[in-house]
């Protein structure tokens, strides 16, 4: 594993996106405009509601929240690799000495920083919204140690999943379109688990979120390997499968 | 030229500044709409989200219209430039010193003329389609090696599988020193390099963002090999320039600028004059020239003919299997007969007997007073045949040797190939 390689490759991907500001901008605007009705709801509770009210409004911004960081990197990550091939500079890097696995890791880490910034960027700001006008009820929830825990946690390993099944599919789709999609339709799953935390079916407490945390982080190792074994130059170039094993290439 | 952002960067600090009246509006706007809020919604708990919405929205507008601090050229500021200047003769002075600094570190792989790329009884097969069939060569090292077939002869391919993109399904081969072998992949593309048809640029990275990103992969440290190779093509004026604003002549200049970054024991050129203007392709032609004087493997595959002529010690023509292979004046030696022309004023009166005395093999009449004759040896041939035609009082215009061209050579294979598998 060379990191030189790696952080090659992040940086070209962060470059890239410095110069099409759309692929950020219009990244952070959605989950901005979807804020708003929860956000105004969140304040309109009053001190005296009931702890289902509240909870029902909290478990809204707390969805979103756990959303975030699963539906935006897909749009970055599925591009990653069948996006290179439609605009003709995956061969060349191909035949650069860079191994499958160091190739991906620098995209999903491209991938990872403006999905995670944006994430924890607009939890930053509900934090503090909450904090200063919020009624107290509302802020003793939102500002619980462990639900602050599991939120910092599970939004980079969340995001790390979403990313690594977007590159997946970015790496067997032969279409950008089409990958996109199927990303967007593959991170849903997730859906479930960050729902059952948001809504508290899940209570989190410490030891919780840090076990979750740990399972995420292994799955997505994990998932790192199997993307990497997953990548086929032959394929990519010709749309054969090699006969040999390409990851070691 | 009048900058088409709405927001520029600040130089110091955070943030973005308005450099357009549009920009302006927007910020008076949000001002305004700002101000509006904390007065008309005083009280209410909406007031703080609303506020945050605005300052949000702004931001995204400062964002999709905003443009980096420095004054970058733009891709249509770098249309008007000027090409820079082609030197008439060769490489100019700075562009061989540069070659100089870049290439010499690998020249050490085999030794002059040793083997650098050998490949025996090389096979694939895509499905039942056979790309390239039992294809065996050997590449010296510092040596012009042209590729030559028609399309779909297998020679991208054999690019591709000696690159270790691709699979052979048989045979084998040695690149650089290193037998072709999966586990081996990055050890070979380590130590070659290959310019694809299709530069691949990234078009919204500068030219020399392009090539920084190459010299990461190849884990290469110095970057002042970046200034050098960019001399080496004469594009050292350029290297702020997006590749997207530049013309495809330029852009093939960069696709060699990468190939030349890592000093590569092989340099693999796939078409590198296709699409190209001539005085692009001349460009090309004098690069390659300098990169052989200083000894460095080219493996040049290129539909042009005289292209191959010009630059290849030998070339190799593909047809799905190997047709030939050899310097061009061999190959054309070998397919055809040596020939004198000869031209007279008027015509002669008994050309069999005036050619018949001259050791002549055959001759046949070309025109009214010209004849191709067939000789053995052209040099012994042609003054015996001027003697003999001033010995019959010919008044003798012209007599050359006949010169087939590489081109002869190759339509007489692909021909011969037509009418076998007709």
């Amino acid at each position: 594993m060379s990191v030189q390689r790696v952080r090659a490759v992040v940086r070209k991907e962060v470059r890239e996106f410095r110069r099409n500001r759309f692929v950020i901008g219009t990244m952070a605007s959605l989950p901005v405009i979807f804020l708003v009705t929860p956000m105004i709801t969140i304040f309109r509770v009053p001190d005296s509601a009931s702890g289902s009210q509240v909870k029902a409004a909290v478990g809204v911004i707390s969805l979103l929240m756990l959303i975030v960081p699963v539906v935006l990197p897909p749009v970055i990550a599925s591009y990653s690799v069948v996006g290179e091939r439609d605009q003709g500079t995956l061969e060349p890097v191909l035949t650069a000495p860079i191994r499958a696995s160091e190739l991906l890791l620098g995209k999903a880490v491209a991938a990872f920083i403006p999905s995670v910034s944006v994430a924890y960027g607009i939890y930053f700001i509900v934090l503090i919204s909450v904090r200063l006008g919020a009624a107290h009820v509302v802020s003793s929830v939102v500002w619980h140690a462990p639900q602050l825990l599991a939120q910092l946690l599970f939004t980079p390993l969340l995001a790390l999943w979403a990313i690594w099944v977007g590159i997946g599919i970015s790496i067997r789709a032969s279409d950008v379109r089409v990958a996109q999609q199927l990303a967007t339709l593959a991170s849903l799953p997730l859906l479930g688990f960050t729902s059952l935390v948001s809504f508290q079916v899940i209570t989190p407490s410490v030891p919780l979120a840090i076990g979750c945390a740990l399972g995420l982080a292994a799955v997505d190792l994990i998932a790192w390997r199997v993307v990497s074994n997953l990548f086929d130059r032959e394929r990519l170039i010709t749309g054969h499968s090699a006969p040999w094993d390409d990851a070691a290439v | 030229m009048r900058s088409s952002h709405w927001f520029r960067r600040r130089r110091v600090g955070l943030g973005w500044r308005p450099v357009s009246w549009q920009g302006w509006a927007v910020t008076g706007l949000a001002v305004a709409s700002a101000a509006a809020v904390v007065v008309v919604l005083r009280g209410s708990a909406a007031r703080l989200p609303v506020l945050i919405l605005i300052v949000a929205l702004y931001a995204v507008v400062a964002l999709l219209t905003g443009g980096a601090s420095a004054d970058r050229p733009s891709s249509s500021d770098s249309e008007s430039l000027p090409e820079p200047p082609s030197s008439s003769a060769g490489l100019s002075d700075g562009q061989q010193e540069a070659l100089q600094a870049l290439t010499g570190r690998n020249r050490q792989v085999g030794g002059s003329g040793a083997p650098v790329l050998v490949v025996e009884h090389l096979t694939k097969r895509f499905g039942d389609r056979i790309a390239v069939e039992d294809v065996s060569f050997t590449v010296a090292a510092g040596e012009v090696f042209g590729f030559l077939g028609p399309n779909g002869a297998g020679k991208t391919t054999t690019v591709r599988m000696l690159a270790t993109l691709i699979s052979p399904t048989s045979g084998s081969a040695t690149v650089a020193g290193v037998p072709l072998d999966p586990q081996r992949g990055v050890e070979i593309r380590q130590r070659i390099a290959v310019m694809t048809e299709n530069p691949g640029l990234y078009l919204r990275l500068t030219v020399a963002e392009n090539l920084e990103y190459f010299a990461g992969l190849y884990g290469l440290t110095d970057a002042r090999r970046i200034g050098q190779a960019l001399d080496a093509v004469n594009l050292a004026g350029r290297a702020a320039d997006l590749c997207g604003g530049l013309s495809k002549g330029l852009r093939q200049r960069v696709g060699l600028a990468r190939v030349l970054l890592s000093d590569p024991a092989i340099i693999f050129l796939d078409e590198p004059t296709s699409g190209l203007d001539p005085v692009a392709s001349r460009d090309v032609h004098e690069l390659i020239d300098g990169l052989r004087e200083r000894g460095v493997t080219v493996f040049l595959t290129t539909h042009r003919l005289e292209e191959a002529e010009r630059l290849c010690d030998r070339v190799a023509i593909l047809n799905t299997s190997m047709r030939t292979i050899g310097r061009p004046d061999e190959l054309r030696d070998r397919l055809f007969t040596k020939t004198l022309v000869v031209r007279t004023a008027t015509a002669l009166a008994d050309p069999a007997r005036v050619f018949a005395a001259s050791g002549v093999e055959s001759w046949q009449a070309d025109g009214p007073a010209g004849y191709v004759l067939t000789v053995g040896d052209a040099r012994a041939a042609a003054p015996e045949v001027a003697r003999a035609l001033v010995h019959v009082g010919a008044d003798l215009l012209s007599l050359s040797e006949g010169r087939h061209s590489l081109e002869d050579v190759y339509l007489e294979l692909i021909d011969r190939d037509a009418g076998t598998n007709a």
